[in-house]
């Protein structure tokens, strides 16, 4: 389990690091998920405790927004004042992102399973 | 007078725990063990969400006790890291699915492209319309993405943070609710499909909710928030600052 936990933390740290150094716009983390990736695919897939520490981790994944979701009480003001925009475009965007995503995915894969046969 | 002097052991008390990570790391955990009781004791209804239970039981107690937000960090942010480490981990639910994701790249990769840009560029669009500020249209762009990518992006395109935590979150518990019935309703029934919509609209929390549909379901849901955060993070930064223009000048 602490090897596992070096393992993601090592793969953050190059993210961040290279993050920094590049002067790329995308989250160390994010970079960091890549080098895990290309990491298990060099070595044939993850180990079980890399595969245990991960699930842990993932399982409670709800529990860690709670932190960051308590910093409503920061932006009150904004969302009392932009209520009306952010809550049509949250509510909107939302239901036209699930059909957008899901009809199309639904629409090709049928299309594209008929063409296998 | 004798109700102060009672008192005073009782602040010092308190004064001595507010200074330690101690009490709101333990108060998060606690907020959250509740949150998730009361779901179970819900049978599992969407509706009762874990994450919404407990930001609203920490935040009444934090304008209870005057407590400051950054005083209340300082104890969860040792949750609040892991965000991090999780966001890596992701690379092993999406190792597990390669074959698959190979074998209909195609199909996913449009789906992908056309979920992500059409959730990401609505909330955009609507935004500007309705008149919201710039910081806020910036930080709604990656609502659908799960919550530590989200909140890197938003710092990346000059949106503010932990204003989009508190959007993603929203936006997932929202998506979780309705998606599966919406979907229906639109004539999407296979279980990949309705797992793929609501991890990408809905990241982890729609991801929960596919879950209780079915492993399949899960396994795209995990899939699609992956990617869904990988694509968004490599696209948005550089699609925001021309958009801003666009929408500026127009």
């Amino acid at each position: 389990m602490i090897a596992a936990l070096a393992l993601f933390l090592a793969c953050q740290l190059i993210g961040e690091t290279l993050v920094v150094l590049l002067g790329l716009p995308v989250p160390g983390p994010v970079l960091g998920m890549l080098l895990l990736l290309a990491w298990l695919l060099l070595r044939g897939g993850p180990s079980d405790s890399e595969r245990q520490t991960a699930g842990g981790l993932l399982q409670h994944l709800s529990l860690l927004f709670v932190p960051a979701g308590t910093g409503v009480l920061l932006h009150i003001d904004r969302l009392a004042d932009e209520a009306l925009p952010i809550a049509v475009a949250l509510v909107v965007s939302t239901l036209l992102g699930l059909a957008a995503a899901g009809l199309t995915l639904s629409w090709l894969s049928r299309r594209h399973s008929r063409g296998e046969r | 007078m004798s109700s102060a002097l009672i008192e005073r052991p009782a602040l010092e008390i308190w004064a001595y725990l507010a200074a330690q990570p101690l009490l709101w790391l333990s108060a998060t955990l606690i907020a959250y063990a509740l949150g998730f009781a009361l779901q179970r004791r819900a049978r599992g209804n969407p509706a009762v969400n874990p994450v919404l239970i407990a930001v609203a039981l920490l935040a009444g107690l934090l304008v209870a006790t005057g407590t400051p937000y950054r005083n209340y960090f300082d104890g969860a942010q040792f949750v609040h890291f892991l965000l991090g480490p999780a966001t890596v981990a992701l690379a092993i639910p999406l190792h597990g699915q390669l074959r698959r994701i190979v074998a209909n790249a195609g199909p996913i990769f449009v789906a992908l492209v056309v979920g992500s840009v059409v959730a990401a560029g609505s909330a955009c669009l609507i935004a500007a319309v309705l008149g919201a500020s710039p910081a806020t249209i910036a930080s709604l762009a990656p609502k659908s993405v799960t919550t530590p990518i989200a909140m890197g992006i938003s710092e990346a395109i000059g949106g503010l943070a932990s204003l989009t935590a508190v959007i993603v979150i929203l936006t997932g518990i929202f998506g979780a609710i309705v998606g599966s019935s919406l979907l229906g309703r639109l004539g999407v029934r296979d279980d990949a499909s309705v797992g793929f919509a609501l991890g990408l609209a809905a990241h982890g929390v729609g991801s929960a909710r596919a879950l209780q549909i079915s492993q399949e379901a899960g396994a795209f849901a995990a899939l699609a928030m992956g990617l869904n955060g990988l694509f968004t993070a490599l696209t948005l930064p550089w699609l925001v600052a021309p958009l801003q223009t666009l929408l500026g000048a127009g």
